[in-house]
Formats: C-alpha cells, sequence, structure tokens
C-alpha cells in the first residue's frame, strides 16, 4: 500500500469528465454554494492526502540537502544545500549500476516465470468438468495470495533449510546434492521467483478467467462442429480471443518492473545474497532508516520514484492506445 | 451439447485433475509441514531433526509457552486486532464519503480533485519523506502510527467511485425532489445499496492491517505496541526469544519446545484466523479484483 510493492489493479486514468454548471462566476459559485455537502464530504480524504501524501513530495527537497545526522530530526530542518551532489554521488557509486540491474532482472524474472503460467493454469482451471472441483481447485489456488511476506519467509526458511527442508530432502532423495538455497547467490534469486509465483499464481488466474468466461461459446461449438479438436480451439478461438486482455496485463506489468518487490526480499535476504538481491528499495531502506543518511537516501528513492513515473505513464498511454487501435 | 468427448479429450481431463491435484498440495504442504512440526515435542524432534510431514507424538508444549500469561504473542494480537477493527473502521470512514462526493457528476471542480488523488497513485515522495513526516507529526511509536499514515489508500479509493457511478442518479433525484436533504440521501438511499462495496473495501483493507509489516517494522519501537506480524518475525529469527520471556515457565515443563516447534506454532496462530475466514471473503475479492480491472 506504500507503494513499495505491486498492486492488484491496473491504473487507468479517470475519464474525461462532463463540465457542468461553470459558466459564469456567479453560477460557478452558486453551484459550489449547493453542493457545500459534498465537498464536507471530501475535506477529510482531502487533508489526509495532503499530509501524507503530498507533504512527503516537499520532503523530497532533502534529497538537495546537507543534513548532520548526530543532531537527529532537528538536523533535517537547517540542512544546508547541495544541489545534486547526492545524485552524482549515487550515479558514481558501485551500488548504482547494481541495484537497478537487480531490481530489473528479478522483476524481469518474475514476469517470465508468472505470466506464461498464469495463463496456462487459467487455461487449464477453465477445462475443469467438474464446477465443484474446479471452485475447490480455485479457493485453493488462492490461499497463498491472503498469507502475508512474513509467514511465506517463515515457510521458505522451513521449506528451503539446508539441514531438514522438504525441497532438499527431495532433492537427495533424488540422488542430488543438498543446496543452500537462501545463502548462495548462485540459486537465491530462484528462491525469489519461486515464491512470488507460489504466492500470486492462482490469484493472477481471476482476471484471465473473467475474460475466458465472456468468450462467446457459440463459437466453439461451430469450431467442434466442424471438427476442431482442443489444441485447435485453444489456440484458434481461446488464445485471440482474450489476447487484448493478455496484452493489456502484459503492458501494466511491465510499467510496474520497478517494483521488484520489496517486502519480500527484505524478508528473504542476508548480507551473503545482497549482490544478486539488492534492489533499489532494499537499499533505500538500509542506507536511510538503519546508515540514517536520510538526504542519501532520498536523493536515490527520488531516482526511482521519477523512473517509475515515467514507466506508468508509458503503460497507461500504451494501453489506451492499443484499446483504440485493436490488436491487428 | 450432444457432441460425445473423444478418447484423447478423456486421458486430458485425466491428466488435468491429476495436475490440478499436485499443484493444490504444492499451495498446501507447507502449511501441512508447519502445522505438524508445531506439535513435535522435544524428545521427537531431538530423534527425527526439526520438520516432519506426520508426527507421531503431539505436544502442545509449543503452544503453553507462546500463549503463557502476559507473553508478548498475546499482546501483539491486541495490536493486530486494534488495527485491524480501529484501523478498518477509519479507512472506510475517510474513503467512502470522499468516493461517493467524487461520484457526484454536478460537483464543480470534481475532475481537478480527482487528478489530485490520482497523482498520488503515480507519484510519490517516497519512504523517507513519508517517515519523517510520520515522526513530525508525533505519531512515530503509537499505535496511530499503524492505522493513519495509511488512512485512504487512492486506489481503492477509486474503485469505489465506479461503483457509486452505478447507483442510478434518478434514485438520488426522486428523493431530492420529495424534499430528503444530501444527507439524508446519502444515509437513507445510497448507504442501504452501498453494502457490497463497503464490505468488498472494507475486507481490503482489514486484510492488509492483519498483514501488514513493514510499517510497523519502521513506526514502532516499543515491543508493547508491536502487532503479530512483527513478533512473529522476531521469533522466526530467534525462537528462544520466547522462552527468555517467560523463563519461570521453563521450570514446569520437563523440556522446553524445540525452537521449529515455537516457530510453527507462531507461524500457526499468525495464519489460522486468515485461513478460516479467506474461504468465505474471497468472493469479495475477487469482485474487488474485477471492478478495479475495468476502465475506471
Amino acid at each position: 500500500m506504500t507503494g513499495v510493492s505491486g498492486s492488484d489493479h491496473t491504473v487507468i486514468a479517470p475519464e474525461a469528465e462532463l463540465r457542468t454548471a461553470t459558466r459564469s462566476p456567479g453560477m460557478l459559485a452558486r453551484s459550489i454554494r449547493k453542493h457545500h455537502f459534498y465537498y464536507w464530504l471530501m475535506l477529510p480524504g482531502l487533508l489526509y492526502l495532503l499530509i501524507f501524501k503530498y507533504l512527503p513530495m516537499l520532503g523530497i527537497s532533502i534529497a538537495f540537502l546537507e543534513i548532520n545526522p548526530f543532531i537527529g530530526l532537528k538536523g533535517v530542518l537547517g540542512g544546508e544545500w547541495i544541489g545534486f551532489k547526492n545524485f552524482q554521488k549515487f550515479f558514481g557509486s558501485y551500488f548504482f549500476g547494481n541495484i537497478v540491474a537487480n531490481t530489473f532482472i528479478i522483476s524481469g524474472l518474475k514476469l517470465l516465470f508468472s505470466f506464461p503460467t498464469t495463463i496456462v493454469l487459467a487455461l487449464l482451471i477453465n477445462e475443469l468438468v467438474n464446477v465443484l472441483f474446479k471452485r475447490v481447485v480455485q479457493t485453493i489456488s488462492y490461499l497463498p495470495h491472503f498469507i502475508s511476506w512474513v509467514v511465506v519467509a517463515g515457510l521458505a526458511f522451513k521449506m528451503f533449510s539446508t539441514s531438514d527442508g522438504l525441497v532438499n530432502q527431495l532433492i537427495e532423495w533424488l540422488g542430488g546434492e543438498r543446496l543452500s538455497f537462501l545463502g548462495d547467490p548462485r540459486y537465491f534469486r530462484s528462491v525469489l521467483v519461486a515464491t512470488h509465483v507460489w504466492k500470486e499464481i492462482g490469484w493472477g488466474t481471476i482476471i484471465i478467467l473473467a475474460a475466458l468466461a465472456g468468450v462467446n461459446p457459440e463459437l466453439y461449438e461451430s469450431a467442434i462442429i466442424d471438427g476442431a479438436n482442443k489444441l485447435q480451439q485453444i489456440f484458434r478461438i481461446t488464445l485471440p480471443s482474450i489476447a487484448m486482455v493478455i496484452s493489456i496485463l502484459l503492458i501494466f506489468n511491465i510499467g510496474n518492473l520497478i517494483n521488484a518487490g520489496f517486502e519480500q526480499i527484505l524478508l528473504l535476504y542476508s548480507p551473503v545474497v545482497y549482490d544478486v538481491s539488492d534492489i533499489i528499495d532494499t537499499y533505500v531502506y538500509r542506507e536511510g532508516l538503519q546508515q540514517l543518511n536520510f538526504s542519501y537516501a532520498a536523493a536515490v528513492d527520488v531516482f526511482k520514484s521519477i523512473i517509475a513515473l515515467l514507466m506508468v505513464v508509458g503503460a497507461n498511454f500504451t494501453a489506451k492506445k492499443l484499446e483504440q487501435e485493436g490488436l491487428w | 451439447m450432444a457432441v460425445s468427448i473423444s478418447r484423447g479429450e478423456r486421458v486430458f481431463n485425466g491428466c488435468n485433475v491429476v495436475f490440478m491435484i499436485l499443484l493444490s498440495a504444492w499451495f498446501i504442504v507447507p502449511f501441512v509441514v508447519v502445522a505438524s512440526t508445531s506439535v513435535v515435542g522435544a524428545a521427537e524432534a531431538a530423534r527425527r531433526g526439526g520438520l516432519v510431514l506426520i508426527p507421531q507424538t503431539f505436544d502442545l508444549g509449543a503452544y503453553h509457552a507462546i500463549f503463557a500469561k502476559g507473553s508478548a504473542i498475546i499482546r501483539s494480537y491486541g495490536v493486530t486486532l486494534f488495527r485491524v477493527v480501529v484501523g478498518t473502521a477509519l479507512n472506510l470512514l475517510f474513503t467512502a464519503p470522499f468516493a461517493y462526493a467524487l461520484s457526484k457528476r454536478s460537483v464543480p471542480g470534481r475532475t481537478p480533485i480527482t487528478m489530485f488523488v490520482f497523482f498520488t497513485i503515480l507519484f510519490h515522495g517516497g519512504l523517507i519523506p513519508t517517515y519523517l513526516v510520520v515522526r513530525y507529526t508525533g505519531l512515530y511509536n503509537t499505535l496511530w502510527a499503524l492505522v493513519i499514515p495509511q488512512l485512504v489508500n487512492p486506489f481503492w479509493m477509486l474503485i469505489m467511485r465506479n461503483f457509486f457511478f452505478t447507483i442510478p442518479e434518478s434514485l438520488e433525484e426522486s428523493a431530492l425532489i420529495d424534499g430528503a436533504t444530501p444527507p439524508v440521501v446519502l444515509w437513507k438511499v445510497v448507504l442501504p445499496l452501498s453494502m457490497p462495496v463497503l464490505t468488498t473495501i472494507g475486507l481490503f483493507y482489514a486484510v492488509w492491517h492483519w498483514n501488514s509489516w513493514f510499517d510497523a517494522a519502521i513506526y514502532i519501537a516499543d515491543i508493547r505496541r508491536m502487532p503479530v506480524q512483527i513478533i512473529l518475525r522476531r521469533i522466526l529469527i530467534n525462537a528462544t526469544e520466547v522462552l527468555n520471556d517467560n523463563p519461570e515457565m521453563l521450570y514446569e515443563m520437563d523440556a522446553p519446545p524445540p525452537p521449529d516447534a515455537i516457530k510453527g506454532a507462531v507461524i500457526m496462530v499468525a495464519t489460522v484466523p486468515i485461513l478460516f475466514v479467506y474461504p468465505f471473503i474471497q468472493k469479495y475479492f475477487v469482485k474487488g479484483v474485477l471492478l478495479g480491472s475495468v476502465k475506471g
């Protein structure tokens, strides 16, 4: 909810809305007075947004200040203007390349492994004949989505434990060697991808299943009469019918690539795997709230916020264009 | 359809069912392992190692330990209950009227105000400035730090507004013509129709509050105000914390419960409420996801 992790919903800009009763200043004033009740309803929410969303935006200015970390909070207000020094320091450091690369590699891997599998799972669930069985499978597949990352990390510690974890027991039983999944840079990213897929694959099928439910059943009936088999039906009818939904989903997922899963990584990683798992968010957290380099961490975060803004706006723009012009 | 099912199709259906059963096991087995491990006593753990799929003994020692009188877990349950109940109520109180007002097409300035809300989704000040605002407003290390910094989720507010759009305006207009004031219309006409969306978004907020960990990790320093997720995390890192909490309890037990059993028990305690509730609330979540994905 703080914007550090991904979201269930796609961002679509509010449509241009009808303007009413604003032809003359007098009429506008009268209209405002007439609707005063609705402004009172908005007031608490607006105040909240001002203090906890817009005030922090002004607070970005600390990225341009030199702050004495030893005098605590008072230092933040009395900082000295240093321009883009913090940004230069970040762009010139080892961490810049490392955390930006990690961010996009991890979220890219997650997308690569979760996106196609979610579609396949939705197609398979859609093929289930028994309605009750179908509902039970769906309910079970939603379960991990409702579990906190703290719990999922706890489960992962147990499952991937080197001494007695179930995964290593399975590997040994199959004749392999025990692996240190959480402590070995070679395997740590696969833990991130696996836990992410485990937690969200079931939930991800919802939108696709809704799209599948909207496919005209007559198309299938006539295809069957024409002698099309299941596979042909999937490739000739099902996938083309939901191609639009899939494309839009993909565009929004790409627009969100800068969020690689802050809480998940923070709860699973350790210094031995920082090299392959330290992302922008975790770096900001450590620099800012653990080392108390407020202004430097804020500068790194501003960099991220700007990239995120560009990517989301780009995704919105592309999705809108696609919706207007169609796929082909 | 009166079309006969081919043999190939029957094989496919069978394989599909088997695959779904394996998949379901993949989702459930971690919980089964944790539940089993939580009831393994010290003697069995010493013999078989920490993690077991099917326990031979049934020892509730770990649960006794974490539910000992005045334990951190019991206290943290109180904190979590506070944020789920009071937090969600305040969330709805700030979100719903806002969403309703923004759905009124005749209110001047509605579009710029909606953009004002929407912009907070696109861009934010980030972790450090938000943290500093919580410090300067004096919320830091109070229970309100778990509630007030996240009063309105702009996404969910816009979903609610989309719902209010679907209430026919003629309904409210006829009530207004009959002489009802706008507050009365809101209370008597709109509110009764809004129960589905209030439930949906209320559940979004409630589950978020239950699972939320990071905000408490950075805003709460005093152990007496830490929610379940924080205490759970601390015990997962160091299970002996539970035993250090109540040293006198150690004398009453033959052997202290094994660390894996304690960890399993706290995971169960933090998860079971959600496990029991989610099958009944999932349909509201599905509705919310679909409402959010429809063009807003």
